[in-house]
């Protein structure tokens, strides 16, 4: 089968780098992945197309990059079920990450996330003389989880990222989650402080995109939200890079201003979660807020109430009654 | 010029061991890899790894029986009963450290049973135990803060005069090339399974480490001792872990067979490595095939435990071969997996004698797949590599930092080294009028897996031999087509195809040189395992001028004497 492979490339040794689409046309077999399609290019074609792989079995994490406009793994996705009509697929880099070279890009914001989580095990207790006890099912869950191979997929299609490369992301809340998880983990409340803060576990706008980008079935947003309900459940006090609560009073002004409006105001949003007089942290939001605009995300600060708003506040009020009574 | 007490090369299991093992005593330590750590290849370990523990009626002398009689009693016994009597300690410290093991239903650490083995003594996380771990391990790295030289490319030992004084590395991003000082320096750079297609192995096993430590003048030992695994998939060659047929899973032929019936009546599926590889390929010759493949069966497992047990093994045979393991059997065959010869060293990671019995490279340590201890001896039993790792990426570990506070650093020029490796990189790239990298590397594997594969013959080797030097003739006009400085991955390729060149002909010259058959080595003109003649190591160096070296020294026994191999 023959199959046009475009390629998004880019050389930083040329004198004014500028990202460029080649097209390679190639014969594929029936089982080829879009990897092994690189692969032949790159070993009988151009040698100077840059890409990184390893496994060729979905389990290093090398191979994240976007096909036909999604972040997938090369290796798992298979060329046939890509192909356009006119028997094309588009091959890119991942997403919200500097480009180094063609299809490899620049993995330090990355780390530098999964190391702000502090992602090793924190037992307060002295470690037993054998291992630590611990139920199956709490393991076979973490497993799940455990799952991650950091390629950085769901990163690339992360929509808040877009706009906000403050956000901690959906790999490196993943990685999180499993501490707060892991019954031998005993820092869970600095924990979940921590992952309150800024940038944390309530910026994520429940897109799902990590989700669907995810190979391995970490499902990144359904461990941010089983760590917001920790955090709200256990009452999680002040924390956060900074020692304020954002995270919490973030959900708090969110209630607020949409049973007063009826809808989101996001503007407003940040100003009540980071308090109306923080003037540093406000000044710090404002890249992001110019980013959303650049991006056409940003939302405008005089938004109406939207008709019918009453009907919202009724229901607000409901579902605040039936919390309290659930809680008692 | 950057320098380190210790500087780890390879950040698998091996070197992660190592350098948390020296971070963790305070040591000036810095790893160095070509990929970021957790892209090694030890992500890609399936099954388990293997520890006799007492409190589980498990006795480590049994460990070490099984895995002298799995190595064919080429196996260095005090190394053997070494690693056997350390597992306990270091599997609960894996655990420790964070690792997620499958419990059984009091909460502890659960087993399951692995190839060559009498009790079922395999620790692992569904199948995906390597992974787990070397996650683990990078969390631990992270923890201590360990400088790490991510996707740089080691192309050089420093040494003179038989010591190791650092490296000569290649900054992938840049392309700029540095010298980096170390009084001691330990290879962990793994396997070299890419020598060989098909393969398991990921790209990135090309034996690097064993190449430079063979060019700094250290002997390579038992390197024809080269594992095929018995269920590796039709096609790409992807490895289906052995935790398929510990859980139960069968082998069948195209009359629906289940053959090792015939061929070890007692283990069945679960006799040793070399025995079911060896049976496979009986039944594909004798016709009993279905396309140059036989069938793994995992149908009778039930949904509920391959998705609980063995659900990485039905995503790739989904993903690969597009075959349903709940719902029909899939095609494998035996495929190359796993080196058991490497760098000599001694119990402690040495690779030189202090006694002065053989010599090698002073201030350079080795630990992993790419070091043989040697603990698997002619056949390694599943579930004892990543046990190896990281037992003796502590103990090298231990070593180096001994050997680091008791010398100095080695005086050298750094001008030279850089200047020379730069040079050598320029003639590469000026090249014109040869072959492309890729080209000479697939002729040399698939020579490799004509002369060299699970039946071997005088005439195959040697021819496999001369094929592989011719191709070292080639590779000197090799084509790098990219000629640019940033993340140059063809330039990269081309080092390390000369690395497998070398490994590859000493495979060979090994091969051609036992005169017998012993574990993975099964030859049809010495079909006889000769313990009268053949109860030793052959260790090779490199030179003089285009010559290898050999030289043979005795296997070490201390309890188990040999005996038949039966299963
Ligand atoms: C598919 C598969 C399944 C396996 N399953 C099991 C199992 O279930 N149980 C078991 O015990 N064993 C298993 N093994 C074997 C085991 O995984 C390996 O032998 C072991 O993990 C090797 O670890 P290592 O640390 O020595 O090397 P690796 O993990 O391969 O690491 C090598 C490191 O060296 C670096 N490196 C190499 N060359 C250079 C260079 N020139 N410059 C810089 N860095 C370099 C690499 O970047 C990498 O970080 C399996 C092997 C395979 C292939
Ligand atoms: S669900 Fe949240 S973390 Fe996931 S991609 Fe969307 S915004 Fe990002
Ligand atoms: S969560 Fe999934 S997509 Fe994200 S890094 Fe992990 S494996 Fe990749
Ligand atoms: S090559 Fe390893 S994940 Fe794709």
């Amino acid at each position: 089968m023959q199959a046009k492979v475009s390629v998004r490339r880019f050389n930083p040794d040329e004198e004014q780098p500028k990202p460029y689409d080649q097209q390679y046309d190639i014969e594929v077999e029936e089982h080829f992945t879009v990897l092994d399609a690189l692969i032949k290019v790159r070993e009988e074609v151009d040698g100077s197309l840059a890409l990184r792989c390893s496994c060729r079995a979905a389990i290093c994490g090398s191979c994240a990059m976007r096909v036909n406009g999604h972040a997938v793994l090369a290796c798992k996705a298979r060329v046939s079920q890509h192909l356009s009509d006119d028997g094309e697929v588009r091959v890119e880099p991942a997403g919200n990450q500097p480009v180094i070279k063609d299809l490899v890009v620049d993995l330090e914001p990355f780390w530098n996330k999964v190391r702000a989580v502090e992602p090793y095990l924190q037992p307060s207790l002295p470690e037993p003389e054998a291992e630590y006890l611990a139920p199956n099912e709490v393991m076979l869950h973490l497993v799940d989880v455990m799952g991650c191979i950091m390629c950085g997929a769901c990163v690339s299609d992360c929509t808040v990222l877009e706009v906000d490369p403050n956000f901690l992301g959906p790999a490196a809340l993943a990685k999180a989650y499993r501490f707060v998880a892991d019954t031998r983990d005993e820092e869970d409340s600095k924990r979940l402080g921590l992952y309150n803060g800024y940038g944390g576990i309530w910026d994520c706008t429940r897109c799902g995109e990590c989700v669907a980008a995810c190979p391995k079935g970490v499902a990144p947003m359904d461990r941010i939200m089983a760590l917001r309900e920790k955090a709200i459940e256990s009452g999680t006090p002040p924390g956060g890079y900074d020692g304020a609560a954002y995270g919490y009073r973030h959900a708090e002004a969110f209630e607020e201003i949409v049973s007063h409006k009826g809808r989101l105001e996001e503007t407003m949003l940040v100003v009540k979660t980071l308090g109306m007089f923080n003037l540093p942290k406000m000044l710090g939001m404002l890249p992001v807020g110019l980013n959303a605009m650049f991006h056409r995300k940003m939302p405008s600060p005089f938004a109406p109430t939207v008709p019918g708003v009453n009907q919202i506040r009724r229901l607000a009020a409901r579902i605040k009654m039936n919390k309290d009574g659930a809680a008692r | 010029m950057y320098s380190h007490d210790v500087l780890v090369l390879g950040a698998g299991l091996a070197g992660m061991r190592a350098a948390l093992e020296a971070a963790r005593s305070g040591a000036n330590v810095a790893m160095l890899s070509k990929v970021y750590p957790v892209r090694s290849h030890s992500n890609a370990a399936q099954g388990g790894i293997n520890a006799a523990l007492t409190d589980r009626g498990d006795d480590w002398h049994e460990h070490a029986y099984d895995t002298v009689k799995g190595s064919d009693f080429l196996g260095d016994q005090d190394a053997i009963e070494v690693m056997c009597r350390e597992a306990g300690q270091e599997l609960i410290n894996l655990e420790h450290m964070g690792v997620i093991f499958n419990r059984d239903d009091e909460g502890r650490l659960g087993t399951r049973a692995f190839g060559g083995q009498r009790r079922a003594r395999t620790f692992f996380v569904a199948d995906i135990t390597g992974q787990a771990i070397l996650h683990v391990m990078y969390e631990q790295i992270l923890k201590y803060n360990v400088r790490v030289y991510d996707e740089w490319y080691a192309t050089t030992l420093i040494t003179d005069h038989g010591r190791c004084g650092g490296v000569v590395a290649m900054e992938m991003r840049t392309g700029e090339v540095h010298a980096i000082r170390a009084k001691a320096v330990i290879l962990a750079t793994g396997g070299l399974g890419r020598v060989f297609e098909p393969s398991t192995n990921a790209l990135i096993c090309t034996g690097d480490g064993m190449s430079l430590a063979y060019r700094a003048g250290a002997p390579l030992m038992d390197m024809e001792m080269v594992q095929y695994h018995p269920t590796t998939l039709k096609g790409s060659g992807v490895l289906l872990s052995e935790g398929a047929r510990g859980e139960g899973a069968y082998l069948i032929n195209s009359r629906g067979e289940r053959f090792m019936e015939r061929y070890a009546p007692n283990m069945m599926e679960l006799a040793s490595r070399d025995v079911v590889s060896r049976a496979e390929i009986t039944e594909i010759n004798e016709g009993n095939d279905i396309d140059g493949c036989v069938l793994l069966d995992c149908r009778h497992l039930g949904r509920a435990k391959i998705m609980e047990r063995l659900m990485y093994i039905h995503e790739v045979a989904m993903d690969l071969v597009g075959v349903d393991i709940t719902k029909d059997p899939v095609p494998i065959r035996p495929g190359v997996h796993y080196q058991m010869g490497g760098i000599k060293t001694d119990v402690d990671g040495r690779c030189w004698d202090p006694s002065g019995g053989w010599k090698g490279v002073e201030g350079l340590f080795a630990a992993g797949e790419t070091a043989c201890v040697s603990v698997h001896g002619g056949n390694r039993l599943g579930a004892n590599s990543l046990l190896d790792t990281v037992i003796f990426g502590r103990r090298s570990a231990e070593a180096a930092m001994d050997y680091a506070s008791a010398n100095n650093h080695l005086e050298f020029s750094e001008d030279n080294w850089v200047g020379g490796e730069k040079a050598t990189m320029q003639a590469l790239l000026d090249n014109s009028g040869g072959d492309l990298v890729a080209k000479v590397r697939l002729d040399m594997a698939t020579a490799m897996d004509e002369g060299l594969g699970v039946y071997r013959t005088e005439e195959g080797m040697q021819r496999a031999l001369d094929a592989v030097r011719g191709m070292k003739d080639r590779f000197k006009n090799v084509i790098v087509q990219d000629k640019g400085k940033a993340f140059n991955t063809n330039l990269i390729f081309a080092l390390e195809l000369g690395c497998m060149l070398d490994c590859a002909e000493a495979i060979a010259v090994g091969g051609i040189d036992r005169k017998e058959s012993r574990g993975a080595h099964s030859r049809l003109d010495y079909a006889a395992r000769d313990d009268e003649n053949w109860m030793k190591h052959i260790l090779l160096y490199q030179g003089p001028g285009d010559q290898v070296t050999k030289e043979y020294v005795p296997i070490v026994i201390t309890q188990w004497q040999p005996e038949e191999r039966k299963y």
